[in-house]
Order: structure tokens, then C-alpha cells, then sequence
């Protein structure tokens, strides 16, 4: 690491926030309907000895921002700066666009890290969610979690021909997703069979080692291998076929 | 010295298509050597090879003593490129983007000073830019890490008159400092105001390499002269004239082309017909004309 690489994080990140899919759908968005659905007192009755409704969502607007930033924020910034040249231009200095890459995935896992921790903080002060009880075995999930996603997005970066088209598969890669990351139903009012699939998908390989988290254990192991595959398989294909121009 | 840039019987193909055929030509240190030539003709592929952006299929490639594809990184830093579509991220502001290119490089240039001599505003983002300010501002990346060679692509493509000429003007001062520079373009006013030696490539090959007057000068000779005569004119007096490489009639006019004797030959011969020459045009041809001259000889 030299003075040129944390430069281009620090560029890469005030990009992120001036290009307003990160601040505005990936961090305001999620937190506004976090604060919604804390307000409406029958999301906070047990529905079992220990957990409120609320308290199932809070994970799930963590990896809501966290598929944001990967699925649509990264592959379209990339995109974009492939289709515009400027990575073309990065292969002409002594830097390379290997590192805009690695910076850009740098300053989403940033952002993705500030926004948990607000996530948390609102939750807790604001509506007396506690937090994991588990906190290492969540940080080692969500770190994961975030590895997995933007290993994912820079997977469709690599292989479609155009920013346009970037945003197109993001976008529709962050549905099924989020689905199975159990926003719209949670996972455990899932039928069976929808419950096993969930179990294989990267956001529901990440709730399932968020709640393990949460109750106060280190997560399970199948959730984190699941996590761990999908980052170094979807990492290495990326790097493998990228397309620079 | 020896030359900064020596490509020789360079060749590149993107599948059956043959970029560039053959091209050859040396650039010497301090000097603005162009390479000239009409859209497709393979310029772009030509310096993309010497910048190490396209591995070349044949012939060498050696800019500083480096090979490009080998010595890469080392020709980055001594090698500053102004692309024909070099973009920045559109919410990226001037200021930011220089300093952040400058460092990228081992000695880079002082990006206040750079801004300041090029009148870019340093807070404006790549978008809000005008084509000449972009076009400026590419010209600076290209100079930010203080590099012994600026390539220069298609630099005043789409700007208007006015600003052409500031970079023309800005262009002088860099080789003032010191810098050896590729110019690409098509623009035969730009070459010819700007350029030492161009390189006039055409159909992926080397059509000739001269200074701008000289080749200009290769066209010269091609004089042409249009008239009206102002009775019936045997053609057959005119074409053997010495000098005279052609004559051809064109409705009411004839037309004679040839070397600079041809305009007092043709008078003379008129003269001793008792012929007038009226609505008389000599068409003096500079490096516009040579260069449509040469490249369509080029193509047959």
C-alpha cells in the first residue's frame, strides 16, 4: 500500500457518495424503513420467547445495504468506468486498473461498514434492539457476507458487455436475493423448500449466520463456507475473465 | 543521441482485419514528429503499440530504450499518454483528478502550477466541462508525471477554431520544457503548424515521412491550372509541353496539371494562337492537397 492507493479509496469512496446510489438507496433508504418498521408497535411483540419481528429485520436491512452497494452501486460504477475509458486511461500510468478495482471494492466495504454500525446504533438507541450477542461471530459473518456480495458484483462487472447492462443484471440479481434474505418473508415462514434454497443463497447464507450471531452463539459452519465459496469462486472468475474494454 | 522512439515493420491484426501493415519511423529526442493519415489508416493502432496498450503481431517496438509490453511499468512512468477517448468518472472535480494522477508518478509535475498554466478551473466536475476544458484537461493528465515523451491523440478533434489554436499554442510551450511529442492527428493545418517531421500513414503503411513543407512540397510540383480558352483549342499543343502531366477538358474548360513551368509554357503556346485564357485559376496546392494527393495514390 502507498500514498497513490489509499488516494484512489479515498477518491473512489467521495465518488460513491457524490453518485447517490450508495448514500441514497443503499444506506438512507434501508434506514428509513428501519425506522418505519420500528414504529409500528406490532413489529415489536415476541413472536417467539426472545425476538420482536423488528428484531429479524434489523440483519435484513444490514444485507439490504450491503446488496445495494454490491449489486447496483459496484457493477454500475465499473461498468461505467470501463465503457468510459477510464480504466483504458489507468493502464497507461504506473498504477494500473487493478488497483481502481481493488479500490472501489475498498470504499463499498467501507460505506457498508459505516452503515451497519448506524443500522445497529438507530436500532439499539432508538427503538432498544440489542445488539448481537455474538459480537465477534457477527463481525466474522458480516465481513463475510460482504465478501461473498461484492465478490458477486464484481463477477457481473467482469462478464457483461455495458454499464447499462450491468445495472440490468444487478438489479435483477438483487431481487431474488433479497427474497431469500427473507424481507419480504421471513425465512422462517418460508415453506420448506423455500427455506433449503435460501440456505444455498448468498443473503440467506448471511441471515442464517446472523442469527446464530444473534442469539448468542459463533454462526454455524455450513452459512460461512456457503459465504466463503461464493467470494473465492466468484472472485476468481472474475479476475480470471474480466473484461477491461 | 539515439532515437526515444524506433518502431520498426510494425504489425497488428484484430483477426482478418490488418491494422497496420508495415510501418516504420524513428522520433528524435525534443522533437514533434506527427503521424498523419485519414480516419482508419491505423495511427491509433500505431501508438497504441508504442504506449504498450496493444502487443504488436510482428516487428519491434523500442520508446526509451524500453520494450513496451516487457518493460510496461517502467514506460508508464516515463510516458504520458493523452488518449483519443481518455475519460475520467463524471463527478470527479479537476483539482482532484490531478493530484490524484499525480500520485500515480515517482516525480510528478505541481498539478496547481499545471492547472494554472492550462486555465482549467479546479473545482469543476469532468462533466460540467466544456470540449475544450476536457481536451486541456487531458493534455495535463498526459503531462502530470513529468514525462520525457507526451503522445498526443487526435488533440483538437472537436474543438472550434479558437480553442484549436490555444492548444496549439499551449502544445509549443510543453515541447518548450523539454518534452519529445506524437502528435496523431488528420488535421493538415495542425501538422503542418505544430510538427518538425510527420509520418503520412495511409491503409496501415508509411506512405512517406518528410518535414511538413516537404511534403508539401512533393505536391507542388502537381500544379494545377484551369481556363477557359477563349476559342477552339487543340488540347494536343498543351500536352507535349515539358512539364505538363496532364490535360484533361472539363465541359468548357481545360484543365493542365504539372509542374511550376506549366503557367508560362500554357501562356506562351496561348499567346502564339492568338488565345485568351479567361476565368484563369492556378491552383496552388499546399499540405491539404499533398495529402489527398499521396494517400489516394496510396490506395490504387
Amino acid at each position: 500500500m502507498n500514498g497513490a492507493t489509499w488516494r484512489l479509496i479515498a477518491v473512489e469512496g467521495k465518488l460513491s457518495l457524490r453518485d447517490k446510489v450508495a448514500p441514497v438507496w443503499g444506506v438512507a433508504c434501508p434506514l428509513v424503513v428501519l425506522v418505519i418498521l420500528g414504529s409500528i408497535p406490532a413489529l415489536r411483540e415476541p413472536i417467539t420467547a426472545d425476538l420482536t419481528i423488528f428484531d429479524v429485520y434489523v440483519p435484513v436491512l444490514i444485507l439490504f445495504n450491503i446488496a445495494i452497494l454490491a449489486m447496483t452501486a459496484l457493477p454500475t460504477t465499473l461498468a461505467g468506468y470501463r465503457e468510459n475509458g477510464v480504466l483504458r486511461r489507468m493502464r497507461t500510468t504506473p498504477v494500473g486498473p487493478v488497483r481502481v478495482l481493488a479500490a472501489q471494492l475498498a470504499a463499498n466495504f467501507v460505506i457498508a461498514l459505516v452503515a451497519m454500525v448506524l443500522f445497529l446504533l438507530v436500532a439499539g438507541l432508538g427503538f432498544g434492539v440489542d445488539p448481537p450477542r455474538h459480537p465477534l461471530g457477527f463481525a466474522v459473518a458480516w465481513s463475510l457476507a460482504t465478501a461473498a456480495l461484492l465478490a458477486i458484483g464484481l463477477l457481473v462487472t467482469a462478464l457483461v458487455p455495458s454499464r447499462a447492462a450491468a445495472t440490468a443484471i444487478g438489479t435483477l440479481l438483487f431481487f431474488p436475493m433479497m427474497f431469500f434474505a427473507g424481507l419480504w418473508v421471513p425465512i422462517a415462514q418460508m415453506p420448506p423448500l423455500l427455506q433449503d434454497i435460501s440456505a444455498y443463497t448468498p443473503l440467506g447464507a448471511g441471515m442464517g449466520a446472523f442469527q446464530d450471531a444473534y442469539l448468542g452463539g459463533f454462526p454455524s459452519w455450513p452459512p460461512l463456507v456457503i459465504l466463503v465459496a461464493y467470494a473465492v469462486v466468484c472472485a476468481a472468475v472474475a479476475v480470471r475473465w474480466f473484461r477491461w474494454e | 543521441m539515439p532515437p526515444v522512439i524506433e518502431v520498426t515493420d510494425l504489425h497488428k491484426r484484430y483477426g482478418d482485419k490488418v491494422a497496420v501493415a508495415d510501418v516504420s519511423f524513428t522520433v528524435e529526442q525534443g522533437e514533434i514528429f506527427g503521424i498523419l493519415g485519414p480516419n482508419g489508416a491505423g495511427k491509433t493502432t500505431t501508438v497504441e503499440c508504442v504506449e504498450g496498450l496493444r502487443a504488436p503481431d510482428g516487428g519491434t517496438v523500442s520508446v526509451l530504450g524500453l520494450d513496451p509490453q516487457r518493460d510496461h511499468l517502467e514506460l508508464t512512468r516515463r510516458l504520458g499518454v493523452q488518449l483519443q477517448a481518455g475519460m475520467l468518472p463524471d463527478s470527479l472535480r479537476v483539482g482532484e483528478a490531478l493530484e490524484l494522477y499525480g500520485s500515480f508518478y515517482p516525480d510528478p509535475a505541481d498539478w496547481r502550477v499545471l492547472l494554472d498554466d492550462l486555465g482549467l478551473p479546479a473545482k469543476t466536475r469532468y462533466a460540467a466541462l466544456s470540449g475544450g476544458q476536457k481536451q486541456r484537461l487531458s493534455i495535463a493528465l498526459a503531462l502530470i508525471g513529468n514525462p520525457d515523451i507526451a503522445v498526443l491523440d487526435e488533440l483538437t478533434t472537436g474543438l472550434d477554431p479558437q480553442a484549436r489554436r490555444d492548444t496549439w499554442a499551449l502544445i509549443e510551450g510543453v515541447r518548450a520544457r523539454g518534452v519529445t511529442i506524437v502528435l496523431v492527428t488528420h488535421f493538415m493545418e495542425e501538422a503542418e503548424r505544430l510538427c518538425d517531421r510527420v509520418a503520412l500513414i495511409d491503409a496501415g503503411r508509411v506512405v512517406l515521412i518528410d518535414t511538413p513543407a516537404g511534403l508539401a512540397g512533393r505536391a507542388q510540383g502537381e500544379q494545377r491550372l484551369q481556363f477557359r480558352p477563349s476559342r477552339e483549342l487543340d488540347t494536343a499543343l498543351l500536352t507535349g509541353l515539358p512539364g505538363v502531366t496532364g490535360v484533361t477538358r472539363r465541359g468548357e474548360l481545360v484543365v493542365v496539371t504539372g509542374d511550376d513551368t506549366v503557367v508560362n509554357a500554357v501562356m506562351a503556346v496561348l499567346a502564339r494562337n492568338q488565345i485568351t485564357a479567361e476565368r484563369l485559376r492556378v491552383e496552388q496546392a499546399g499540405l491539404e492537397e499533398a495529402f489527398v494527393q499521396l494517400t489516394r495514390k496510396d490506395a490504387k
